[in-house]
């Protein structure tokens, strides 16, 4: 399933509430290596459908990426019941994107 | 009977994706291993100003439309980091991380090369956490703070220019008296009130737990000690090579670079290099462009 964009809004609803596992992709327009991760993001999402996979623009979203220690983007941030189980920072190649998004 | 390349590109950043163009332009089947993201170092700039012929462009916009040429023309792209290449006659047989091998007539290696770490303790640790290698990526997270920028080259004076902009001061911290990049940036610096040039000076100790708080310089002359508080630091101090898994089809200099010309041939017949992993004095997008044309060129030129 592709990824959907989420905001400070409904942040709670659709990653912590979530029943799936969430992986959160945080970006930036201004952000040249987000725009690059970005599709790679969105190819894994389509092919894991069992994660849950979305898109947090930390200029939109800024109380977001504040409360998750997010100070270095791209940043991949995955969460199970509501909790942090893993993060990855920086950009990185289509299979550690699958893994981490598989929580290998 | 496996597929066989007419030439195989290590590396899709600037050089071997203009390889990539020449090799398809000159009717050669080329494949490009990628172990990361095509674009390389070029996708961490924010503004590209010195390209002939494009008055302005962001890193990875340039990145963008050269994927877009060379797949364009047919060039083919797997994601997969070549470990070795082995000679086998006429073949060349490049191995990747993940177990697979692909064959073909020519190799080029375009490797390119990696951000030099500081080499501190708690560098790993503090990374993300106010130590950075891409000031487009993270400068905005640092608006209206105080940050710092390691280094003396075009990338730090254009990361310095980036963060004068967002944050309220940026000190430059570079080992020499003088910096090593464009002087135009130099003086546009050094005319900012918000930018604080701190020369002679070594990055020494990393400060502050979970974030990064301050940074400790050393004067390399008079080995006086200075604690300046910043939110953030961003490395800009080099590139390292990383050849040595080819050293069995490559010379490597000292340095790790791979030794060749301008001509990109290594000595090897069948082996080319290509870009900033070569031995040379300027590394620039527009000399890693020239080595991708020579380079594929040399290749057609040797098969068949």
């Amino acid at each position: 399933m592709a990824a959907v964009n989420v905001t400070w809004e409904n942040f709670e609803d659709e990653v912590l509430k979530s029943d799936k596992p969430v992986v959160v992709d945080f970006w930036a327009s201004w952000c040249g290596p987000c725009k690059m991760l970005s599709p790679v993001v969105d190819q894994v999402a389509d092919e894991v459908p069992d994660v849950k996979v979305v898109k947090v623009n930390v200029d939109e979203s800024e109380p977001v990426a504040i409360k998750y220690n997010v100070a270095s983007i791209p940043c991949l941030v995955r969460f199970v019941n509501g909790e942090e189980t893993g993060r990855s920072v920086g950009v990185i190649p289509k299979p550690q994107v699958e893994k981490f998004v598989k929580g290998e | 009977m496996a597929e066989v390349w007419d030439m195989i590109i290590i590396g899709a950043g600037p050089a071997g994706m203009t390889a990539a163009i020449y090799g398809q332009r000159a009717g050669r089947k080329t494949l490009l291993l990628e172990a990361n993201m095509y674009g390389g170092q070029i996708i961490n700039t924010p503004e590209i100003e010195n390209y002939p012929g494009i008055k302005k462009t962001s890193g990875a916009e340039f990145a963008q439309e050269l994927y877009e040429q060379a797949t364009d023309l047919g060039a083919q792209m797997i994601m997969e980091k070549a470990v070795s290449v082995e000679e086998d006659g006429d073949i060349k047989h490049v191995h990747t991380e993940p177990g697979n091998t692909y064959d073909g007539k020519t190799v080029i290696i375009a490797t390119g090369a990696k951000n030099r770490p500081l080499g501190l303790d708690r560098e790993k640790e503090l990374t993300g956490a106010g130590i950075s290698y891409c000031a487009t990526c993270d400068g905005m997270f640092f608006r209206g703070k105080d940050v710092a920028v390691n280094g003396g080259g075009n990338t730090a004076l254009g990361d310095a220019l980036f963060l004068a902009q967002i944050c309220s001061k940026v000190y430059i911290i570079h080992r020499r008296d003088q910096f090593r990049g464009d002087k135009s940036d130099v003086e546009k610096l050094a005319s900012l009130d918000n930018v604080e040039f701190v020369l002679n000076s070594n990055v020494t100790k990393l400060i502050g737990d979970p974030k990064l708080e301050a940074v400790e310089v050393t004067d390399s002359k008079t080995g006086e000690k200075r604690e300046i508080p910043v939110s953030a630091l961003f490395v800009a101090i080099g590139q390292m090579p990383e050849n040595k898994e080819f050293s069995n089809v490559v010379k490597l200099d000292q340095k790790g670079y791979v030794q060749a010309g301008e001509d990109c041939l290594t000595g090897h017949s069948g082996i080319f290099t290509a870009g900033d992993c070569r031995t040379k004095t300027v590394r620039q997008l527009t000399t890693a462009a020239a080595d991708g044309a020579v380079a594929a060129l040399a290749a057609s030129g040797e098969i068949d």
